[in-house]
């Protein structure tokens, strides 16, 4: 193959300032981490409120919530993102949407991206705490009606404490998502870790070092992500319940 | 607060949205279902071989394409593609120079013979990505509907005298496809959304084809809005469809 491989290019100074190109990448891996955090915190919140939404007796609050769930699930990601970016500061009060497309960057960029993320993820999070409550035992509720429990302690008492811990694994599959999907951002403007490898491989021409970089970044996350997320399953199983219990045991 | 929108852009460029970028969209999903999922039911066959090498092999690739997102995996792909194609082209030349080295010199001129890389289009470099970073979801896929077939059939096959290939192909595999309809074609749906982000190579598909419009005319709330509303027409029925579809499925089982 004719390509000149270089792999000290990564500290040279790269022509944009502020350092090497190593620098570079790290800053970018530092927006992908923070963009996912954010948004991952959204998308929590939210999706657990919807998901739990959708398993109440509520009728009109289920399909409020199977409509969310719809709507974010059957549009491509950076459709969604565009639509934050572009369309969102012009269907809000004048004045808050020209503080919204005055923002300085990062933050221009940023803010529409964890909102996109947030809300696109809430769906996701919403389906697998929906399955997560339904997996349960039907007469885990029951029970709970019967010891005079009201219908939002049952949820937090009984409830969303095993169902939580039914769905680690999916849950943690998610937040890699989002990881992942940080990387749309891009599209908008965000330097985050995909984006900085691309810079550097425009300004440096080392296409292949830069993105062998950015994939060798992503995966180390992938890794402290799921350890991370193993460690904390085990820390908060309970003993003699369930296969997380189970698989602790045997190892 | 609609006053300054003019929803007419939509129907002046319905034509060009649909025949160049609705065509891209749908061909590129065609494609690269097909090719994903004939790689990914060999990928499958790879990890549950009993050859460790093998199953090792097909497990890391579909562990590294599932953990870096489709966009770096575009990136690289786009710039990768055309190297591995000069090197491929001129291991054919040297290998049979004056046969199909010779077609390949007429056909790609200095570049073969050189072994530079090759000049690969839009949509063989996106169909290329998309074929090989699917097949690691679709592998996901059909190694669960290959498992979701007992062992004994594998075993009975055997016993009548046919050999893996005859087993696999006629008895597991039609099985697995048939258990695994509803999750491929879901499958399918997020791969019809996630082709839209061939936008950062350029390329006219259906989202591209709405952001040219949308900034030469300066309408981006307009056409952004609409190439939501038709992602969403289209995925939303066609789940529809999926769910249907996995209830009379459900009844034959």
């Amino acid at each position: 193959m004719s390509y000149n491989w270089n792999w000290t290019i990564f500290w040279d100074l790269s022509p944009t300032g502020g350092g090497t190109y190593l620098h570079t990448l790290l800053v970018g891996l530092f927006w992908t981490l923070t963009t996912a955090l954010c948004a991952w915190v959204i998308a929590l919140v939210l999706g657990s409120i919807i998901g739990v939404v959708r398993t109440t007796p509520v009728r009109w609050a289920v399909r409020l919530g199977n409509g969310y769930v719809e709507l974010f699930r059957n549009i491509p990601l950076l459709v969604q993102m565009f639509l934050w970016f572009f369309v969102f500061p012009e269907f809000v009060p004048q004045n808050v949407g020209m503080w919204i497309k005055t923002m300085p960057p990062p933050w221009g960029s940023f803010v529409p991206a964890v909102l996109c993320l947030g809300f696109f993820t809430a769906a996701r999070v919403a389906e697998q705490v929906r399955a997560g409550v339904g997996s349960l035992p039907r007469g885990q509720q029951l029970a709970g009606t019967a010891l005079g429990l009201t219908l939002p302690q049952t949820y937090r008492y009984v409830l969303l404490p095993m169902a939580f811990r039914i769905i680690m694994p999916p849950l943690t599959s998610e937040f890699m998502n989002i990881i992942k999907n940080s990387s749309v951002a891009l599209t908008i403007g965000l330097v985050e870790l995909t984006a900085a490898a691309r810079a550097m491989s425009e300004y440096s021409f080392q296409v292949f070092e830069a993105f062998t970089a950015a994939t060798i970044l992503y995966l180390l996350t992938n890794a402290v992500v799921v350890f991370g997320m193993r460690w904390i399953e085990r820390r908060v199983s309970v003993p003699g319940f369930m296969g997380v219990a189970v698989k602790a045991a045997a190892h | 607060m609609f006053g300054n929108f003019d929803w007419d852009v939509i129907r002046r460029s319905l034509p060009y949205l649909f025949r160049d970028g609705m065509t891209f969209t749908v061909t590129l999903t065609v494609l690269a279902m097909s090719g994903g999922l004939m790689l990914g039911t060999i990928l499958a066959m790879m990890r549950l071989s009993s050859v460790a090498i093998l199953s090792r092999l097909a497990g890391a690739y579909v562990n590294l394409m599932r953990s870096v997102p489709l966009l770096l995996v575009i990136f690289w792909f786009y710039f990768l593609v055309p190297y591995i194609g000069g090197y491929l082209f001129h291991q054919l030349y040297l290998l049979n120079p004056n046969g199909i080295g010779k077609v390949l010199v007429d056909a790609f001129g200095y570049q073969v013979e050189a072994g530079r890389p090759i000049q690969v289009g839009a949509f063989a470099s996106s169909l290329i990505t998309f074929t090989i970073f699917e097949a690691a979801y679709y592998c996901e896929i059909m190694r669960a509907g290959i498992q979701s077939i007992s062992r004994g059939q594998m075993y009975a096959g055997y016993a009548l005298g046919l050999n893996y290939w005859q087993t696999m192909g006629r008895i597991v595999l039609p099985q697995a496809f048939r258990n695994m309809i509803p999750v491929l074609l879901t499958q399918t749906i997020i791969l019809f959304q996630d082709t839209s982000l061939v936008y950062v190579l350029s390329i006219t598909d259906f989202l591209g084809a709405a952001s040219k419009i949308a900034q030469r005319d300066g309408r981006l709330v307009e056409m952004y809005l609409f190439a939501a509303f038709v992602y969403f027409v289209i995925s939303f029925s066609g789940s529809l469809l999926v769910k249907r579809l996995q209830v009379k499925l459900a009844v034959i089982r």
